[in-house]
């Protein structure tokens, strides 16, 4: 039994292996034309064969961190309340509802964002006075589909992976910690800063699962960033992601040099999200071995 | 009372309110969210929209029979294959959690828990779709049960380890071999939880979009061929969000209140089941 069983685990290896392997081989072609240029230039243009991806993780990376940006406050904020200052009668609720928002599909998220957000965000950009607007961090015309309507879907999608990480990591601090502080005539906040500085690994590693989610996240985002290919610090530029563009051309690949860049794209996407992952699972996992030493 | 200690319990104070703050601030996208996709879903959503197929651009009406047909077919088929494989999986990483290959099935269903699901349909779609030149709804299915595989096998390893191990060894003290304990005692033991746990990776990845992009792609017609393009829900949504067309935005809104249903109901029936279960253990 051990051996069918094991087999049949392997496929699972197996797969993941395969999807390295897959992107790697198809995307030979893009990784030899383009070498590390492929990763520092920024003209985007299939029909003349120049492929730059400069944009696309600029706008990947920029959109992730600042949806951390806005998240992590939030998540925290909701780990500490439902594990050490909700009612009990009201912990049940929130917790069920954080977890089913995690589970609505992001397609419903990203038609939310293009119906709502994205008007309201056009909104918000013409009533911010002229001198604001000429800042570079707000310059741009007002078309609501932007950097900013991207991070504030892609803050709203994560806020329930992290807050859920992080309230297990404060759960999993031992209740003497509590008690020791209280016994020393600390206020609940302060009670809440020992537990959060003993679970700082942890919460760091809810943190990072947090950011894996949003640098992966497709759809959403394809919907509301505007897909344009610039790099730029403006929130309210129309901007690009990597896996925007995969959504939006692949099925378009007009030739094989085409195709394979795009292939490259989600391999190094791949890539980011897996090291990103491990880092976060090596932090969680540290803090759990320490409490069971 | 002195005046550091007035400070320090007014910090309490003033985090508190924070923390309730920031609750209701993740609340309100929620409601929000709810809120549009109910109010503009349901009034689009009519007999028609579940017997009838898409109309063409400019007459209006017409529904996503097809797409829910394409998103059960591809869904069943994904499960077909991500079940079995899964629950095998999540045996062996309890069963045997010596074994050297453990530690190495655990790492490679995390991290493909882990990767991007466009990055799975690119995967799927240089495997199945570029030899033989044909989108196809069984390259979509496998793109989907890649996806709930690492969701199965570990809640599989998770309700399996929650069995308690008397049961296990009334069934080795009757003399039972190793493979008879586990699947006729300690795997029915825990075959609610993990159906639930099922139920709910379907749910999830029935509400997956990228991983079907350009496996499936999309289909205006009844189709239940598995080698020809599939329409399912989600992409049918994405299509009809990003047209111009004001009757397919309503469609649009119908086809994400129907997901978020699915959603829903899907999550209470296991969040019942859980219950159900843990009152069912500790009364044991």
């Amino acid at each position: 039994m051990k051996y069918w069983t094991g087999a049949i685990a392997l496929l699972i290896v197996a797969i993941v292996a395969g999807v390295a392997f897959v992107l790697w081989d198809e995307a030979a072609l893009s990784i030899r034309t383009f070498g590390w240029d492929f990763w520092r230039t920024s003209v985007w243009d299939p029909v003349a064969g120049e492929f730059g991806a400069r944009p696309f993780i600029w706008g990947t990376l920029y959109s992730s961190i600042l949806a951390l940006l806005i998240a992590t406050p939030v998540a925290i904020g909701i780990a500490v309340f439902l594990s050490d200052w909700c009612p009990h009668a009201l912990r049940t609720p929130l917790v069920f509802l954080t977890e089913l928002l995690a589970a609505i599909p992001s397609i419903v998220y990203g038609l939310w964002g293009i119906f709502v957000l994205v008007p309201a965000v056009r909104e918000l950009q013409l009533a911010l006075p002229d001198w604001i607007r000429a800042m570079p961090l707000f310059s741009g015309p007002p078309v609501g589909v932007s950097m900013l309507s991207a991070a504030v879907v892609l803050a709203i999608m994560i806020v329930p992976f992290t807050s859920s990480v992080a309230r297990e990591v404060l759960k999993s601090v031992p209740a003497s910690q509590r008690e020791a502080a209280y016994a020393v005539g600390a206020t609940r906040w302060e009670a809440t800063v020992v537990a959060l500085h003993n679970a700082r690994t942890g919460i760091l590693g809810a943190v990072m699962l947090g950011f894996g989610r949003a640098l992966g996240e497709t759809m959403a985002v394809t919907m509301v960033i505007g897909n344009n290919p610039q790099a730029k610090w403006s929130l309210f530029a129309p901007q690009y992601t990597m896996s925007a563009v995969i959504a939006n051309e692949f099925t378009e690949a007009a030739d094989q040099l085409h195709l394979d860049s795009l292939v490259e794209i989600g391999l190094v996407l791949f890539v980011i999200t897996l090291v990103v992952n491990l880092a976060s699972r090596a932090l969680v996992w540290r803090l759990n071995r320490a409490r069971t030493a | 009372m002195n005046l550091r200690d007035t400070r320090r319990r007014a910090l309490s104070t003033v985090m508190y309110g924070l923390s309730i703050l920031s609750v209701v601030a993740a609340l309100i996208p929620v409601a929000m969210i709810l809120f549009f996709v109910v109010g503009k879903g349901i009034g689009a959503l009519s007999l028609d929209f579940f017997l009838h197929t898409p109309k063409p651009v400019g007459e209006v009406g017409g529904g996503m029979a097809n797409a829910i047909l394409g998103s059960l077919l591809m869904v069943g088929l994904g499960a077909l294959f991500a079940i079995p494989i899964g629950i095998i999986s999540g045996i062996f990483l309890t069963e045997y959690p010596d074994s050297r290959l453990t530690p190495i099935v655990r790492f490679a269903a995390d991290t493909l828990n882990g990767v991007p699901s466009i990055v799975i349909g690119v995967f799927v779609y240089t495997l199945l779709v570029l030899p033989v030149k044909q989108f196809s709804g069984f390259a979509g299915g496998v793109a989907l049960g890649v996806m709930m595989l690492p969701l199965i096998t570990r809640t599989t390893e998770e309700l399996l380890r929650l069995v308690p191990t008397a049961l296990r060894e009334g069934a080795y003290a009757l003399g039972a071999t190793r493979p008879r304990a586990v699947f006729t005692v300690v795997l029915p033991a825990a075959l609610p939880g993990i159906l639930t746990g099922v139920i709910l990776a379907l749910a999830r990845t029935a509400g997956e979009t990228a991983p079907l992009l350009f496996t499936a792609l999309n289909n205006q017609f009844w189709s239940t061929s598995l080698n020809q393009p599939m329409a399912s829900l989600t992409v049918q949504v994405y299509t009809y969000a990003i047209s111009p067309y004001d009757d397919w935005h309503r469609q649009a809104w119908a086809g994400a209140l129907v997901l978020v249903m699915i959603v829903f109901l899907c999550s209470l029936a296991a969040r019942l089941a859980t219950r159900r279960l843990e009152r069912m253990s500790v009364g044991r």
